[in-house]
């Protein structure tokens, strides 16, 4: 699918008001790959269930005989693939580790005709009915491989508010020199003002590689008010609010953030949705939370560098990522 | 330099790590002359509070002298003698400037964690978990101090370590529980728990001028110690505690109580048998046995005040008790910064000597053996004090 094509479909599926099943209606023709997935799921995990609850039984009706313990581990297995599904969450991926998981059992299948207590005529019919199963896995697998629904990176619209405590001309005059934002938004790798009301903006995103647009102040009152967004020849098409509200009783200023991003298909707008990840929220609210930080007191609190005892695997994992 | 290390339920280890440095400029640098374990330390050390990882630097209880100071720090200097409060505040936020330094908007690295968990996120504190803030302990011969132009309080020469080390946490910690309870002349005060807080609490209460206070434990070491801090004494395995109040108040109740257990109590009967199941199903994260004790004992329109650490959830807590009565719970981790100076001055001044509380004096390598001595209140100890080898 080309890229334009394909941003024109996200287009459509924003219009959609988030109604996945009448897009994928017009781009599959009638078969909602995303149902069929979800069915796939739930037979995954009741299979899976049926395998680790009653492995003798499932194991004697396969005719494979008595192996309670490895139909158990692939139970296991077909749950995670279940969930993996339901989840929606790379739903390709996990499509096609049902494949996979199909193979296995195919091949374990027929290992097991080897086996004392085998009875092949059963393990026949298992294996053609394995086989139907998996031309089904296979046929969602592609369809939720090359699905829009994965390629096409979703709009980021968030708001979010904190107060801080100082005056909203202070606030105001620390977003307004532009040049400040990179001190407190993670991503933003520089902003350099062109001129009064436009600016050159560098946003780095994962993999070393960086996305650049330009952006003009489009409402500017001050201690009250700024508001911005990308030129219109910008491959991103990017705005955002602050508005700095008086705090009652002198108890600061409360700072309310609109920002959206609409990125286009292709590369770039992969790359506007890796810069996101999967919490576009959360990383707005923690820039904002180090803004608060460093006008009140002039530092962002931070752990990185101290001193630490040995670190297991679980701990050098996680304290790499989000905890500090 | 060596730490003492966290590594899982019922193992911590003395290792050598890298030593600490300044990260920003309002940090400081101070090298540990005295550290304590704290028995919130043994929530951590029995596995209770969640989010510690190994090799976790423990202890929140320090103080020492200051070795390297940030160029955002302008009150303090190299060679300064100083205690360091356990909560890490900025002092510039809008609970700082309220003096609640505890619930510090900007020193918790970690806050999206803790609104999850609690819902707002309170102050970072040394060496308690990733919840709040991952900060490395002071059980260590150096330790990184965040925001050091507000926490640390400088400390005449003329006193001791053991007299000035717990302004640090269980002092104030003491201090802001009796002040909870709203003490006026004549009052009432129970203190469940004759541990650290539980004896310096019982000592504030009379400090602010409690008429009696009642300490009730069943450690009889501990029970002494309680009387030396002018307490009567009550061991619960030898008297049922809701008659023996009733009859030392004249049958009204204790005007407050104070919870200095919190989540571990010891429970008994059925109660204890049923919290310790649901606990190790996870069901439960807390004991609640001396919170429910305190609050069916106090008098109507009377006030619990809680020391003692709560970390999650509990059950089969009275609240009836709490409306019909009319009650007031008051709680929080110390706002130490509130308390470290006028406290200090009362140190100084004779009122009050906390020093008492110390039964057994270690090198910092002997952690694993004091954190063992500790939790299973062996050879009568009640606080250790921890001091680095090399200096």
């Amino acid at each position: 699918m080309a890229a334009e094509q394909r941003s024109v479909e996200a287009v459509q599926y924003r219009e959609s008001n988030g109604e996945r099943s009448s897009l994928l209606e017009r781009i599959n023709g009638g078969i909602d790959d995303r149902q069929l997935a979800q069915a796939i799921g739930w037979f995954s995990i009741g299979l899976g269930v049926t395998e680790i609850l009653a492995p003798r039984t499932l194991g004697r009706a396969i005719g494979v005989g008595e192996h309670p313990s490895v139909l158990r581990l692939l139970g296991v297995r077909e749950i995670m693939s279940g969930l993996g599904l339901l989840s929606e969450r790379k739903a390709g991926t996990w499509a096609w580790s049902r494949v996979a998981g199909d193979a296995m059992d195919l091949a374990l299948l027929g290992a097991a005709t080897q086996s004392e207590d085998a009875h092949p005529q059963r393990i026949a019919m298992a294996a053609t009915a394995l086989l139907g199963v998996a031309a089904l896995d296979v046929y969602s697998g592609r369809k939720l491989a090359s699905s829009p629904l994965e390629t096409v990176p979703p709009r980021v619209h968030v708001t979010h508010s904190i107060t801080i405590n100082a005056s909203p001309d202070t606030v105001y005059g620390f977003w307004r020199n532009l040049e400040n934002l990179p001190l407190f938004m993670r991503h933003v790798e520089s902003v350099s003002a062109t001129n009064d009301k436009t600016s050159h903006w560098v946003v780095r995103a994962p993999g070393g590689t960086t996305v650049e647009w330009d952006a003009e102040i489009v409402e500017d009152r001050e201690a009250e008010q700024l508001s911005w967004r990308t030129l219109p020849d910008s491959e991103v098409l990017h705005e955002g609010t602050v508005i700095f509200e008086a705090a009652p009783a002198g108890r600061g200023t409360i700072v309310r953030v609109e920002l959206n991003y609409e990125p286009p298909g292709g590369l770039v707008g992969r790359q506007i949705a890796k810069v996101f990840g999967q919490e576009p929220e959360q990383q707005v609210k923690d820039d904002v939370r180090r803004l608060k930080q460093l006008i009140e007191t002039g530092e962002v609190a931070t752990t990185d560098g101290q001193s630490h005892g040995a670190r297991s695997l679980l701990g050098r994992t996680t304290l790499g990522g989000r905890l500090s | 330099m060596r730490a003492v290390c966290w590594h899982g339920i019922g193992e911590v280890t003395v290792e050598d790590v890298a030593d600490p440095c300044v990260l920003n400029p309002r940090d400081a640098v101070v090298r540990v002359t005295s550290t304590a374990i704290c028995g919130s330390d043994l929530h951590l050390y029995n596995g209770y509070v969640p989010t510690m990882y190994r090799g976790d630097i423990l202890g929140h209880e320090f103080m020492g002298e200051v070795v390297e100071v940030g160029p955002g720090v302008t009150n303090l200097a190299v060679g300064d003698r100083v205690v360091v409060p356990f909560p890490i505040s900025c002092g510039n936020c809008f609970y700082c400037e309220r003096e609640l330094y505890s619930l510090c908007e900007n020193s918790n690295p970690n806050a999206p964690y803790a609104e999850k968990m609690w819902g707002h996120s309170p102050a970072g504190v040394f060496g308690y978990s990733h919840l709040l803030g991952g900060y490395a302990g002071g059980q260590a011969e150096y330790v990184r101090v965040p925001f050091a132009d507000v926490g640390p309080v400088k400390v005449p020469d003329g006193l001791s370590d053991e007299q000035v080390l717990f302004l640090g946490d269980i002092l104030p910690t003491g201090y802001m529980a009796a002040e909870n309870c709203g003490i006026t002349e004549g009052d009432t005060i129970a203190v469940w728990g004759a541990g650290p807080v539980g004896l310096l609490a019982a000592a504030c209460a009379r400090l602010l001028g409690a008429g009696k206070v009642i300490v009730i434990d069943r450690f009889p070491e501990r029970l002494d110690k309680a009387r030396t801090a002018g307490a009567d004494a009550l061991n619960y395995e030898d008297v049922d505690i809701p008659d023996a109040l009733k009859d030392l108040t004249g049958g009204r109740g204790p005007d407050a109580c104070i919870d200095a257990v919190g989540m571990e109590a010891h429970g008994h009967g059925t109660p204890g048998f049923y919290d310790r199941a649901k606990q190790a199903l996870r069901l439960e994260s807390d004991r609640p046995t001396a919170l429910r004790e305190a609050i069916l004992n106090v008098r109507n329109g009377g006030t619990v005040s809680v020391p003692g650490v709560y970390g999650g959830f509990i059950d089969k807590v009275p609240f009836g008790s709490v409306v019909n009565r009319s009650l007031t719970i008051r709680s929080g981790q110390t706002h130490v910064q509130r308390y470290t100076r006028p406290l200090l001055a009362k140190i100084e001044a004779g009122d009050i000597d906390p020093s008492f509380i110390v039964t057994h004096r270690m090198s910092l390598e002997e952690a694993p053996r004091a954190y063992e001595m500790f939790k299973h209140k062996q050879d009568q100890c009640v606080k250790v004090v921890l001091t680095p080898n090399v200096h």
